[in-house]
This record gives C-alpha cells, structure tokens and sequence, in this order.
C-alpha cells in the first residue's frame, strides 16, 4: 500500500522532472491553456471549473472553463480537480545570500558597517542556490531579497527563482532600503555573563537621533554640489524621491509609534514595517496613517512569557481583518530553507481567522502591492506575468500542497531539486535490493 | 506570650572558675580581670519564647553567669541599669564570607577549554575542594563586623565561598576586641556545598547543573571507596571531604528548582542538607516541607519595577509581578507550614536593609517569636552550639543586644551589641532626651526655644517675640551647642551657645558666645517635655498596609492552575475518533474516559456520570509524543567531558517552563527531554508527561523506560564552536570515543564482578554497563550516513544495541541497515541548510524510512516546532505521499513505540491511559486546533479555559501594577523593568539555562 503511493509518485514526478539539472526553463513559446482547475485568483475571487491561458509569458485570459472551453489554445493541462494559484511571494527573504548557515564563507547576508543603503543583495544573489529551488515545489516562486544587519542594512531586489544569473532573476531592481528600527529594549548578552533578560535600553533615542540625522545630512548632501563622492548618501536619492520603498524592520509597541511618528517626519510616501510583534497595540495608528505591514513569521514563539500562545500564529490575521494591507514575511532562524514553508504561514493565517481566499492575499496579491510589483505579480489576472502553479489541492495545507507543474514568466520550470533527486535516487536504491532479492 | 521567670537566686562564682590564661606578657605587669557585669531593669528575651520583665542578668569573662528576675551582684561587680530597655540575644547568620578575601578569578588561558584538573594530590575535579578551610583565611574585618554589630548580629559562620564543594565554614564570634584565638569559637563548623564551579579553576567539567549534581555523587562514592583503603594515591580533597562527613552540611542554591534538587541528592547519600533558598519557597511548599530541610533564607526581596512606562511595564511578567508581592510573606508561609528556617544576611547590608526587610517579613505575617528564633536558636542548633549561643542563659556566651524596645518595631534601635562581653556602641545608651519646650534667657532677651526630635537627634526652634529666629543644634556627647541668628537680621551674625547637659534637667545653663566675642551666660527653663513630637505622628499616617498578597498558582506564573487540576470522567460523543488501532479512523464515535484511562470506545456509549462533551466535526486524537525536545530543562549539555553518562536530564526538569503549557496547547502530552548533542556519549533522558502545574518528579513518565543521548557529527567534534583542544574533532576520533568508553565498561563490569567489595563504583561506567546489559536505551543524535553506518558497526562490535537514531536526517541513505538491526528513526520533517552536515538532509527522509520498515517518528528539537508537530507530521502526506494515518503514527503511536512507553500511550485503546486531544479540525492540517488536551484524564490544556485566563492575567497584572505604582509613590525603591529570558534551548545550547 504505502510501497504502492510512493511508487506511484515517483513515476509522477520522474515524468515531469526528467534529469533536467534545475536548468532554468526555455522561454515561453507557445500558448498555455490550463482548464478545469480552481482559481484562486489571489485578490480574494475564486472561479470553480477555470480556463487560464497565458501567452508570451503573460497571462492572456482567465474565465470560466464551461463558458469558454473552445477558447483553450496552445499546450492544453487537463488540471481538472486541481488547484491554480499565482505563484506566492516570500518578502524579506536572504535566499541566495547564504547556502548554509553554518558555514561562514557561504555567508553574505550582513556587510559590516551601520548605514549602508548603498549595499545591493541583487549582486550577491546565487541564482543557483540549491535552497532556492526547494522553493519552487512549493509554490513560493518570488522573493524580496533583503540584506541584514546593521542600522540601515542596504537594498533589496526582488527576483524570481527560475534564472541564470542575477541579472535575468531580478524583476525589480534596488527596490527598497531596509531598516532595522532601534531598540528600546536591550537583550543581557548571556554568553558574556550578563543577565539574559530585557531590559531598557539607555541608546534608544540617541540611535534614533542616529538615524534621523543620517537621513538630514543625506538630503543635505543630495541637495549640495555633491563634489566628493559620497556611496551612502547617494544610495539615498531613490528614497527621497519615492522610487525605494523604506522597510523599516520593528516590533515593539512603542518603537511602531516611533516609525510612525519617523515617517512623518521624514516624509517617507512608502513605508513598509516589518515584523510588527506588537501590532495589535497599534491598530488604530496604523490605520490612520495607512501604512502596510509584512508581519513575521507565525510558525514562531511568544515573545513573552504572558502572551497568547497563538499571537504570532494570528497576528498577520487580525490586522488583516481591521483592514490594514498585511504581508506575511518569514525572517528568523533557518529562514532561508523555512522560506518553503511560506504557504503553510498563509494556511495558519486561515486557521486564526481569516476566510482562505483572504489568506491567500498575504502571500500574493497582498505582498505584490506592498513590494510595488502588483502590476505584474501577485494575481491571475489579464496582462500580468505568468508566474503561477498547479496543485493537487490546497497548497496553504501541507498534506494538499502537491504541485505538479509550476510556471514562471509563462516558462515551466522544473519541479525538481536536489533532494527530490536524492529521493529518487535511494528509492532505486532499495528497489533494486527489493528486486535482486 | 511573655513568661515570667520565678526565678532564681544563684550564687555567682561558685561554678565559674577562670581559664587559666598561659599567653607572656612583655607589655606591662599582667592584668586579669574577672569582675562581674550584672546588667538589671531590663526586658530580658532570654530565647524567643520567654521574657523576663524587670530582670538580671551578670556576666564574667565573656560569659553569662546568671539571669533571673532577680540574682545577687557580687562585690566585683559593675552594675548597669537597663530601666525601660530591651535585652535580646545578639543574632547568628549562618552564610556569611566574613573576613575572608574574596577568591580571585584565575585568568583563563585565552579562549581554549580547559579539560584535565589544575592541582596534584587532590581530586580529579578543581571545583571539589572539601580540604578549604575557611579559619586558615580568615582575618578579622573590623569595618565589616561593625555592619553586623548594628544589625544585631554576634556570631557569623563564615566560608570560603568558591567551588561546588567548599570545604569548611568557621564559627566567629564578632567579639570588637578579642583576638581571633577568642573569636573562633568553631573551626571547621560546617561543610559548604554550591552550584558554583571555583573560580580559581578553569577546568571546564562541570559545565551544567546535572553535571554539578552527578559530580557530587561521584565525589561521595569516591570518598567512601577512597575511606576503604583501595585508592592507591594520595588524595587530600577526599581525605577532607571523609573528614568532612559528620559536619553541618550547608548547601547554597540561588533558586527554587536547584534547592529541591539538591536535597534529593542528599537523600541518595543520606544525607540532610541545610539550604540555602532563593527566598520564594512559598511556591513549592508542599515539596520544601517533605525535604525535611532546614533552610537559610535570605531576606532579598524583589523591589517594585518600575512600571509607570507603560510600554516598558509589557516586559514584566505576571510571574516576576507576583514575586514582588508575594516574597515579603515567605516566611510567614514556612513558619505557618512548621519548615525550619533561619534567616540570613545574604544579598544585603546587615546594617541598612536587614532590619527594614525583617520588619517588612513581620508585616506580612511572620510571628516575632518565629523572626527571633530564626535569627538565635535555630542557627544555634544547625551549627550544634544550642545553649552557648542565640540564648541568655547561664553558661552561653555574653552575646546580646541592648534596644530602646521591642526590636521587631520600628522604631526601635539599637544602643549596644555585646559579643563575649565586650561592647560595641551602636548608639549611644543613656542619651539625656532635652526635647521639650523651653524659656531662653539670653544676654537680657527672652526666646522660646522648642526642641523637639528624637533624644539622639534633637532639633531646634527659636522664637523671638513670637518672630522665628534661625538656629542650628547639636548634641553630642552631652554637649549641647546650639546656634542662633543675630536678632539684628539686617546682619549675618551668630550667637553661639555651649552647656553640658549631663542629666535630663528642667534647666539648662551655659556659656553664650555673642557676635562681638562677648561671653555671657544663658539659661533655658523647660516649660512642659510633655509635648510629642509631631513630624513622627505625620509619617505614621503616611504608612497605609501592604498590598494584598495575591494567591500563589501551579505554577506560579501566567497560566498556571488555582488549584493542581484532578482526572475528569468525560464521555467525547460523536468524534472522528483516530485510533492508531486496527479500527483505524473511526467516525461518529465516541470514547469514554474513566480515572484516567480510556473506558470504552464504540458508538452510543452511556456516560455514566461523566462529562459530556460535544465532539461532533471535531477530532480525537492520542497525545502527540515528542521523541526529541529539551524544553522545561535548566540544563541541556554537560561538555565538560566528552562523555558524561553520568548525569540525568531527570535532575534538570524545570516544571515551570511555559513551553509546556504551549505544547500541550499544541497536543503534545508526552517527551522525550533529552541532553545535548555536546559530546558523543550525552546524558540519561527524562521522559516526561506535560502535567502542566505539577511537579518535576510527577511530570517522570512512570516506570520510564531507560535512555541515554549519544551524538555524533559537528556538534560534538565542536566544529562550529569551542576551541578545537577537546578530543575527539573528527568523525574518526567519534568512533574511538565509543570504542574506548565501552571497552572501559566491560573492563569495569568483570573488575565489578570479581571484586564487589573494593572497586570503585562509577556512575558513568554503571550507566554504560546498562546499555550493555540491554537495560538501556540509546538515542544518537545523527546525521550523515558514514557515522551512523560506524556506530552501527561499533555497537555490533561491542555487542549493544541501539534503539533509536534520532536526527537521522541520512537515515534515508541507510533505512535497510537500520531495519535489519531494528533502530528507529525520529528525524525532522524539512529541516536542512543550517550546517554542512545537513546538506543532504530531504523531507523525503521519514517516508523513505518508514518504507522500509523502519520504526519513523517526527521529532521536534524545538519549543517552537514542537507546538505543530501535527502540521509537521502532515508534511510527509506532501513529501513522499504517506497516508494520513501513517502520516499521524509518525508523532503519536511511533515515537511511544521508540520510547517503549506504547503500551499505556499513542494509541486510542481501551485501557491505556487517557492521553488525548481533541482538535477543532482535520489534525494533520495547518487548520487543526488542539481544544483539549488531556493526560490521563486530567484537561491540562482548554482553549476556552485559556480565553478566560487571558483576561484573568490582564487584570491580575494591571492589579499589581497599580499596586507597584503605589509603592513607588510612597517612596518605595524601585528597579528598572526586566524581561527575564529563558534561552531557547536546541542540541547544541551550552551553560545553565536561567
């Protein structure tokens, strides 16, 4: 019975895999018609029985499958009992920046230094990261690659995971500065002996100040003659004029009002804050100040002993549900290969409240127009790129996110990774030991 | 109650010969004097429990001689009048490091461990240094005894207060003006015992607290064998500890979990410690009263945080809230609950917060007899000196205090501290009070001058013709001198006054000093002294009571339970019912639980008595069982060593971890806590239920099965952390490790066998010998295929076997050789990348495994993962395509099987014991719920009950944060906010986990 299942998946897979090596997937050259699956379109619609057809990478038409059966073009997918889904966007996420934790020189995730808007992810992006492609068999087909560290830790790019190279990967450049928001607590460095606990910490302001007059002599500099180069400064411009969002990674409660507080002050049309731990405390500022939220990871524990075991497991749906624009982003410990599981972090936002079609948005619609690429991403709509999945079934829940084909650009990709081949690979192992028997 | 003495007309001398003094004296002519004090009219507190109004007292040479109502005075004898005062004993502080030089930390050598013992001719471990003596370092600290000498105290027992095992305490009288030959009165006192390693010793062993625990066995088992005459070298630290044996044995813990830990360790050697406590034994005091201790308590209360940020305020938890208002009623608690207990100066100024902190105890409930007998008698029976110090009483030493009162009041103080007869002066005793109202005549002018203020601290007002004049008084020594403005203000001038006011006197004369230099004399006749003075009245309103004492709960922190929760009969009708059984999925079914077990399960069932609870839509489940976690641990490594199978994760549980309450939100009933991957051969494990509030001897899954964590790979070839200088570093050296360890144990089984009565009993040679008796059970932490494929060889070699493979993330490059020899394998669901060694770790692992037929689970290694090992385990549906109900066997019915524990848990079957969870969904799907979560029988987790304790920890918070904000306006100290964070805690977590 079970020897029956993994065979039978096997075959499956093997058929579609074949030995490509991950090579990245040919352009698309003719139509695709998928028909009969269930769209989840994204922004909140579903259409039972669909028709989707996409074409030169872009997606050309998505209606009903019944209405519209004779309109299938092209290479046909029967998925009929299945399951499409814009492929899910992993904001803030380092893959391709580090290949093991562990090991030092695979790690490029944090320059030294403290302000560094000027340091770029894009050209450090391992387009051939072998964690990267286990993204893909799960439907997580973009991401917003973000450096660490530091005060200002530089700018991200956002990239698609079927590519050669850096360059070919990124579908937006330099497309925003990250922050980490100081803060008003200080962790006892317990392996120097101090006390583990939290306490206040007496730098807050001052790094605040820090910060704020880093952006001042920044604009003081862009606004001079500008006669000695100055990287960082320069790095700012696009920030100052609106194209580079501003991610300003916080999750205390009072550090939120801060950066509220900071985006005033500084004028800053997109703000986008990260994490948000405490915002619940802070609906209503929220709100008012119309300011979008990637909430962190909900697979991850309270931060305080007293907190509801489930907060960070409903965060992202409750204010969600209050009306703010909530992404999900999944930064924290192994976040590189936890990346995987960013479907699974929507499904927990569905089992904390909200209907699953909304939850859906937080890994796709929701995050497309947060990062500045919901014109193109983040929906199965008319005129965006075809970078979309199949699933057995519900790709939020881990037992039914089963892909069997996935597209990027209207390019099909392979499903396969190096692990699915080391299962294949000792599955034949004992199946020629079985045999030899 | 007060007990009248009836007493006693004693003949003084007549027993009391005088030592014969044998000291030269080139000073001067020798002079010996054996005069008599006899002290009389005061309250004499001779013990806690009796008082002589009115009585006598006389004492020679240091000691007492007689006490009575009334005695008779010898010729010899100076008499002091004590008309009004008090007499108590002086106080004995038994932790104390007085007069000893702090121990100096020994520079470490740069960042490598270090492994082996830095001295000869002691024993194997630095920190084992029963042959201190404190005497031999001990000099008398005059600035120090002069701290105690104002709190009251007479007698300290001082120590060396560095190592685990400490050696020797002495017993010092603070006597102001003897010399050490009087001042010891015991060398050798007592025996101290701590926690803490030495810090004259870098030596690495041990790094944890089972490892702290397991070296003080091997230590006793060592000196026994060593007293037997079988050691052939010399071993000074054994020698001592031996010697050491019948002593008081004071063992210092900082916190509540450590101190019952150490008493079991006393128990096993039959021996009873005295503890010192952390000052919260309120908490456990069921368990603190059956340890049959008697504690040192420090009188270190928590002080308000500062709570008036009010986002600053969210990091204080509920916990370390109610510690602030629950601590100061302590003892209150112990003396109610009859557990014996001193009380110690540990953590303050004897002087300064000593007596605030005492009477603050006394507020909260704790009887004065109870405070005294802790401060006297009871420190003198623990150091087995009951009737020669903490009384008055003939033949003890003249240690006493002389106070203005009842010492356990306010405003009572101190005048003098008596050690050995001989006085220190705390404040001077027989201070003429001048206060009162009085007519000034001064260089022809008349002033009203109004003193008012305590005796020792008079203040003073001048009126001229109803017109305030400046002034300034002190009064010292019965010297009066007082300063006065110049009547003319129009200048800044000063009259001085001068007068010895011997005696309390309605007249006070003197000599003026006018602004020209002109003497004169002044006189001031007292009007009435009748008049109190006001600003004491003003501050007495001012005290409102303390706060109300919130209920202590199980435990004593956010989510813990009011009561200890007991079984429930429930009847769950309409589930879908999972099995595990060859029943399968059952719909529509319902399952009866009766004490504890599960009764019956079918369709229709009557309840008899029991709750019914809905489950229709919903699922029933066994308890997730979780092979692999180190939650509710104080402790994970011991790396001192590269193998330490000596030490048990059973001593380690801390019950009060939240993770447990969180896991069992997440229908976890039962884990595996296991020690750390630092090393090749780990530590015993502690299979545990979360019985969430109870204690960590009820949360040991009963009759547990044995296990041990053995490990391989990075972690202990220490490649991504410590200094490269501890063998082994290399996968060949892991194997050697193994080799070298079980060769050991079956030389040390057949020298056991052949000589039962001299050869030295080893724990860590006894815990391997039951692997190799089959009598435990090994689970090795692994990763890649070439080390699991050499221990396998290695244990077909040695003739052992190993029962589980845990990690095992190659497992799947090796699941046929697994299967042949029967190991298990509790592997992650899709963790990987996070060091080289997981490189070729895939989440097709557990279902190529399970294919071949061997015994799977999904372990966690994580408080957070461990809380969705269901989701965990419905990833193997996604990778490698498993059916659910294998999907569900892989975190219930396979890891019980694993841990041998499968005939009472992971399964639904009648009989076995009630370990269930009752999910709102699917429990394979990220949508799944836990509702209720039970262990035999008992709900130890409700999610409705946890809606209802959100809101109850929200109002007890904002309860005691009023209450802080009110302390802080009454002029309460109060310390910044502090979140105290416990360190997650994985495989490779080091150190003491706080």
């Amino acid at each position: 019975m079970k020897i029956f299942n993994i065979t039978f998946i096997l075959a499956f897979i093997s058929v579609l895999g074949l030995n490509a090596q991950q090579m990245p997937a040919a352009k698309q050259s003719e139509a695709v018609s998928i028909v009969g699956a269930t769209a989840h379109i994204g922004n909140g619609e579903v259409i039972e029985n669909s028709l989707i057809i996409f074409e030169d990478g872009k997606i050309t038409s998505v209606g009903d499958a019944s209405a519209a059966a004779s309109q299938a073009k092209g290479e046909i997918f029967n998925a009929e009992g299945k399951h499409v889904y814009p492929g899910f966007i992993a904001p803030n996420a380092t893959l391709g920046l580090v290949e093991i934790d562990a090991v030092r020189a695979t790690d490029d995730e944090d320059e030294i230094g403290e302000m560094l808007p000027h340091i770029r992810s894009l050209v450090a992006y391992n387009a051939e990261s072998q964690v990267t492609e286990t993204m893909r068999p799960n439907g997580v087909l973009l991401g917003q690659i973000a450096p660490r560290g530091g005060f200002i830790s530089g700018t991200s790019s956002i990239v698609q995971f079927d590519a050669w190279n850096w360059e070919d990967a990124a579908v937006k450049k330099d497309d925003g500065l990250h922050i980490n928001w100081p803060n008003s607590v200080r962790r006892g460095r317990w392996w120097m002996g101090e006390d583990p606990g939290v306490k206040p910490s007496k730098e807050y302001q001052e790094n605040i100040i820090k910060l704020k007059s880093f952006f001042a002599e920044a604009k003081a500099y862009l606004a001079g003659d500008q006669k000695e180069n100055n990287l960082p400064y320069l790095a700012m411009e696009a920030v100052f004029s609106g194209d580079k969002k501003v991610y300003v990674h916080v999750n205390g409660e009072k550090e939120i009002l801060d950066v509220i507080q900071f985006k005033k002050d500084e004028e800053l049309a997109n703000l986008v804050i990260v994490g948000a731990y405490d915002g619940l405390k802070v609906i209503d500022e929220l709100k008012a100040n119309d300011i979008p939220v990637l909430t962190g990871r909900p697979h991850s524990l309270p931060n305080r002993d007293d907190d509801d075991y489930d907060l960070p497991y409903k965060l992202a749906s409750q204010l969600a549900k209050e009306g703010i624009l909530v992404g999900i982003e999944g930064s924290g410990s192994m976040e590189r290969m936890n990346s995987r599981n960013l479907p699974f972090y929507a499904g927990t936002a569905a089992a904390y409240g909200l209907d699953k079609e909304e939850a859906l948005k937080l890994i796709t619609s929701n995050t497309a127009k947060i990062l500045g690429i919901d014109d193109f991403a983040g929906t199965l709509e008319e005129g965006k790129d075809a970078t979309l999945f199949i699933s057995e079934g519900d790709a939020l829940d881990m037992r039914t996110n089963i892909l069997t084909d996935a597209f990027i650009q209207g390019r099909k990709i392979s499903l396969d990774t190096r692990q699915t081949k080391l299962w294949k690979r000792y599955m034949e192992k004992y199946e020629r030991q079985e045999a030899g028997e | 109650m007060k007990f009248k003495f009836l007493l006693c007309f004693l003949f003084l001398g007549v027993t009391n010969l005088s030592a014969q003094d044998y000291f030269p004296t080139n000073s001067g002519v020798k002079t010996t004097n054996t005069n008599y004090t006899v002290f009389k009219n005061a309250n004499i507190h001779v013990d806690p429990t009796s008082t002589i109004e009115n009585g006598m007292f006389a004492i020679q040479n240091g000691k007492i001689t007689a006490v009575g109502k009334s005695i008779s005075t010898p010729k010899n004898s100076v008499v002091i009048d004590l008309e009004g005062k008090d007499v108590y004993p002086s106080f004995i502080d038994l932790y104390s490091e007085f007069g000893i030089k702090k121990p100096e930390r020994q520079s470490s050598f740069g960042r490598s461990g270090q492994y082996e013992a830095t001295r000869e001719g002691f024993y194997w471990n630095d920190h084992v240094r029963p042959e201190q003596n404190a005497v031999e370092s001990f000099s008398y600290d005059a600035r120090e005894a002069g701290k105690y000498h104002n709190g009251g105290f007479g007698v300290v027992n001082t120590h060396i207060a560095d190592g685990i095992i400490r050696g020797t305490g002495a017993l010092i009288a603070l006597n102001p003006n003897g010399t050490e030959g009087d001042r010891i009165l015991k060398d050798r006192s007592a025996q101290y015992l701590s926690f803490d390693k030495s810090v004259k010793s870098p030596q690495s062993y041990p790094s944890s607290t089972m490892g702290v625990m397991a070296l003080i066995r091997q230590a006793y088992l060592d000196a026994k064998w060593y007293a037997d005459g079988h050691a052939d070298n010399k071993d000074l630290a054994l020698e001592a500890l031996n010697r050491n044996k019948n002593l008081t044995q004071i063992f210092a813990t900082d916190n509540l979990l450590n101190e019952l830990r150490v008493d079991k360790v006393g128990d096993e050697f039959g021996v009873q410690y005295v503890i010192l406590g952390s000052g919260f034994e309120y908490e456990k005091l069921d368990q603190i009263k059956e340890t049959g201790a008697t504690y040192l308590i420090p009188l270190t209360f928590p002080a308000a945080y500062d709570v008036e940020d009010g986002f600053m305020a969210e990091y204080v938890s509920l916990a370390d809230m109610k510690r602030w208002n629950q601590a100061p009623a302590n003892l209150k608690m112990l003396a109610d609950a009859d557990v014996p207990f001193t009380i110690t100066t540990k953590g303050l100024d004897p002087a300064k917060e000593f007596k605030e902190n005492l009477l603050k105890a006394i507020e909260y409930g704790l009887s004065k007899e109870d405070a005294l007998a802790a401060l006297t008698t009871t420190p003198a029976k623990v150091i087995g000196q009951a009737g020669k110090i903490g009384e008055i009483k003939e033949g003890a030493w003249a240690n006493f205090i002389i106070t203005s009162g009842d010492f356990f009041e306010k405003d009572s103080k101190i005048f003098e501290n008596w050690v050995q007869g001989e006085k220190a002066v705390i404040n001077t005793m027989n201070t003429t009070d001048i206060t009162g109202k009085y007519d000034l005549e001064l260089d022809g002018k008349e002033y009203t001058l109004n003193i008012t203020g305590s005796a020792e601290k008079p203040k003073a007002k001048i009126e001229a013709e109803d017109v305030k004049v400046g002034s300034k008084l002190s009064f010292e020594d019965s010297w009066m001198n007082l300063l006065i403005s110049s009547p003319d203000t129009t200048k800044t001038e000063f009259i001085r006054l001068t007068a010895k006011v011997a005696s309390a006197s309605d007249k006070i004369s003197g000599k003026a000093i006018l602004p020209n230099g002109d003497t004169t004399s002044f006189t001031a006749t007292k009007q009435s002294s009748n008049e109190k003075s006001e600003d004491s009245e003003d501050k007495k309103e001012d005290e409102t009571s303390n706060p109300e004492v919130v209920p202590v709960t199980f435990p004593n922190a956010a989510y813990g339970f009011e009561e200890i929760p007991e079984a429930e009969n429930i009847l769950f009708k309409n589930a879908t019912v999972w099995t595990n059984e060859e029943q399968g999925i059952m719909e529509n079914a319902d399952v009866l639980v009766k004490k504890g077990k599960i009764a019956k399960i079918g369709k229709d069932l009557k309840a008899g008595g029991a709750t019914v609870i809905d489950a229709t839509g919903k699922h029933l489940t066994s308890g997730i069982v979780d092979e692999h976690s180190h939650i509710a641990l104080s402790s994970v490594n011991e790396g001192g060593h590269n193998s330490s199978a000596e030490v048990t994760m059973e001593d380690v549980i801390d019950p009060t971890d939240v993770a447990l309450y969180r896991d069992l939100a997440g229908g976890v009933t039962t884990a595996q806590l296991l020690h750390g991957s630092a090393n090749p051969i780990g530590g015993r494990s502690a299979i545990v239920r979360l019985k969430w509030g109870s204690s960590a001897e009820d949360m040991i899954f009963p009759d547990s099965p044995k296990f041990i964590k053995f490990a391989l790979g990075e972690n202990v070839k220490q490649s991504n952390w410590g200094s490269g200088n501890r063998f082994p570093v290399t996968r060949m050296g892991v194997e050697q490790v193994f080799m070298d360890y079980f060769g050991r144990a079956k030389e040390y089984m057949k020298n056991k066998e052949a000589n039962p009565d001299s050869y030295r009993k080893d724990i860590e040679m006894e815990t391997l010998a039951e692997i190799l008796r089959d009598e435990r059970n090994i689970t090795s932490h692994s990763y890649v295929q070439s080390e699991i494929n050499m221990l396998m060889h290695v244990a077909d070699s040695m003739d052992f076997r190993i029962n589980t493979f845990t990690h095992i993330l190659e497992g799947y490059k090796l699941a046929d050789k697994m299967a042949e020899r029967n190991i298990g394998g509790a592997t992650f669901s899709d963790w990987w990348a996070y060091k080289y060694e997981v490189e070729d770790a895939i989440p097709y692992n557990a279902a190529i495994m399970h294919s071949q037929g061997v015994v799977t689970a999904i372990n966690s290694d994580d408080a957070e993962m461990s809380r969705r090992l269901n989701q965990e385990a419905g990833k193997t549906m996604k990778y490698g395509g498993l059916t659910e109900e294998e999907a569900w066997k892989l975190v219930t019915l396979n890891p019980a099987k694993l841990l041998h524990i499968d005939d009472k848990v992971g399964s639904i079957k009648e009989g076995k014991d009630a370990d269930l969870v009752l999910w709102s969904d699917h429990p394979l799907s990220v949508y799944a719920k836990a509702e209720k979560t039970l262990i035999e029988g008992v709900v130890y987790f409700d999610i409705d009950r946890d809606k209802e304790l959100r809101e109850s920890i929200k109002k007890q918070k904002s309860e005691l944060i009023t209450q802080m904000l009110q302390a802080k306006n009454k002029g309460v100290k109060t310390q910044p906010v502090v979140k105290k964070d416990k360190v997650e805690a994985h495989c490779n977590t080091m150190g003491v986990i706080r």
